[in-house]
């Protein structure tokens, strides 16, 4: 059983106080850790929302009524008190069409690992991602597990304009774009399914905890 | 009741937005001057939380299609109504049928239309305002256009203004925008990769003169000055960010994060600025320059709370001024 990872603290502005526990690479248990941790502090007095990252989170509080270095020792007590709850998630399938015009960064990825376009295809396919948290967009999955072969820095310029239902890999992560919008991740493919819908009675598919599962519609290199 | 006559792309409803929300990767939105917004709800006699509408960038005209109180705020607009001036931080009623019209704003980014009862769209995650990216909120998660009708949401407060002086009265803000020559300095607290960079870059970043660059938008602001560089290359995993911060982009240009910002990032923050400043800095047009000032915590809450107790100040003189009915 590892060690609890230390939290890293830095503030963000006055009242925001960023919470790190990331290593050189992402954990479960330590995103099973956080999760927790916010469903815990998210109930305290003069918070105002706790926001999951990969491996980190994000405490938004009202500066009038709490200073950093209090919340930060409350936090730090909480973090090693913690009861770890597992989570139940949902398996998401999502059927993609990698490559082509849908896919336009596919070679690009392909040839930055060193491997062929149905290579990197059939490693994305081939694990399901956790869902670690939502952000960056509405719906947005930041999904952890991706073959780090398949890593790519993000773009030095981002595009005006990726489309919603684009599969991306952006460093050494992957998701689905939710709402079409600018972007400096890579896109491989592209899915029907509609990870944001403000109409939906649920407009939000995914929950931190669940699964998403890509297979492959079509390839084209 | 209003039907818009003229608009364009900047243009649309917002609130003061829909924080608690980034856990689900929606963002606050709102308006980009919260305290001039906050100003305009205050004069028209709105609670805080009345949807009312951004101008920026573009000509915007209106018909009221009945009587009502309306106020301007933020940037100046030469606003005329039936071809009368009307000033800028003023509150006053139009009648039924007249056009207020009005040029880009001018001397800031953006200006605030706010209406007797706010403007009355369908709340989306609990907020009026637009999300321009995610398409919700406001009108249909778009930008005002020509043919538009608003509502106003309170028709209660909308009638009760019927009470008052048509002419109006004017606010002297606080904080005016500075003519173009001048530089404004805005207070910026470090963030967690400020000693990442080198410290000539730190330096650079908190001596140089920067210029709010064209391509800057409700998401982000870019500057362009001194390429900014780290000492060693860095890919943060993703992590909650927040408008004001400050972040550094492999172009060695700082861009900082506004209203319409992505709720998660991971480039390097180089510092944040302060709640109070945040407003003040999103009214630099394209082309316009500022310098940053490093401050404390206590400094930024201090401001905070200044700013808040000017607001409240504010409010009473207008609810004495309300009072004062003209005699005969």
């Amino acid at each position: 059983m590892p060690d609890i990872r230390q939290l890293r603290f830095s503030s963000m502005g006055e009242s925001a106080l960023l919470c790190d526990a990331g290593g050189s690479t992402l954990e479960l248990q330590v995103q099973e850790r956080i999760w927790c941790l916010a469903e815990i502090i998210g109930q305290w007095p003069n918070v105002r929302e706790t926001v999951p990252g990969m491996n980190n989170l994000l405490i938004v509080y009202d500066s009038m009524g709490l200073s950093p270095t209090t919340l930060k020792h409350s936090v730090i007590a909480a973090w090693s008190e913690l009861e770890v709850v597992p989570r139940q998630g949902r398996i998401i399938d999502v059927a993609v069409h990698y490559g082509g015009d849908q896919g336009a960064d596919l070679s690009f990825v392909a040839q930055h690992s060193g491997l062929a376009s149905d290579e990197v295809v059939a490693l994305h396919c081939a694990r399901d991602y956790v869902v670690y948290c939502l952000g960056s967009q509405p719906g947005f999955g930041y999904l952890a597990g991706m073959d780090e072969r398949l890593a790519t820095p993000r773009r030095e310029v981002p595009r005006t304009r990726v489309e919603a239902g684009s599969v991306v890999i952006g460093g050494a992560q992957t998701g689905v774009i939710s709402c079409t919008s600018p972007s400096g991740w890579h896109i491989i493919g592209r899915t029907e399914v509609a990870f944001f819908e403000p109409a939906r009675s649920s407009p939000i598919l995914l929950a931190p905890g669940d699964r998403v599962r890509f297979h492959a519609e079509s390839i084209t290199p | 009741m209003i039907t818009v006559l003229a608009s364009g792309p900047v243009v649309s409803v917002q609130d003061l937005g829909r924080p608690g929300q980034r856990a689900l990767g929606v963002g606050i939105a709102g308006a980009m001057d919260p305290h001039a917004f906050r100003l305009g709800n205050i004069l028209a006699g709105n609670p805080e939380t009345a949807a009312g509408i951004e101008i920026a960038a573009s000509a915007f005209s209106a018909r009221f299609e009945e009587d009502a109180w309306f106020a301007l705020t933020g940037g100046d607009c030469a606003a005329t109504l039936d071809g009368m001036p009307v000033l800028p931080w003023w509150t006053m009623r139009a009648r039924k049928g007249q056009v207020l019209s009005m040029q880009p704003p001018r001397d800031a980014a953006f200006a605030y239309l706010v209406l007797a009862g706010g403007v009355d769209v369908e709340p989306v995650f609990g907020s009026r305002s637009t999300d321009q990216k995610g398409r919700f909120g406001g009108v249909g998660g778009r930008a005002l256009q020509m043919g538009d009708v608003l509502q106003t949401a309170n028709s209660e407060l909308r009638h009760n203004a019927s009470d008052w002086n048509d002419r109006g009265f004017g606010l002297s803000p606080r904080f005016r925008p500075m003519p173009e020559e001048e530089t404004p300095v805005v207070r910026v607290l470090i963030a967690a990769e400020h000693d990442a960079l080198t410290a000539a870059s730190r330096q650079s970043f908190w001596e140089s003169i920067w210029t709010v660059q064209k391509d800057s938008s409700r998401v982000g602001y870019r500057l362009g000055g001194p390429r900014l560089e780290l000492k060693a290359p860095m890919e943060l995993f993703s992590h909650g960010i927040l408008p004001g911060v400050v972040q550094l982009p492999p172009s060695g240009q700082p861009a900082v994060q506004m209203a319409d910002a992505n709720t998660c990032g991971g480039y390097p923050k180089i510092g944040v600025v302060i709640a109070a400043d945040l407003g003040r800095f999103a009214q630099l047009r394209p082309g316009r320059q500022v310098r940053f000032e490093c401050v404390s915590q206590e400094q930024a809450v201090s401001a905070a709370r200044d700013q808040q107790a000017y607001l409240r100040r504010v409010e009473q003189y207008v609810a004495l001024a309300r009072m004062m009915r003209p005699a005969g």
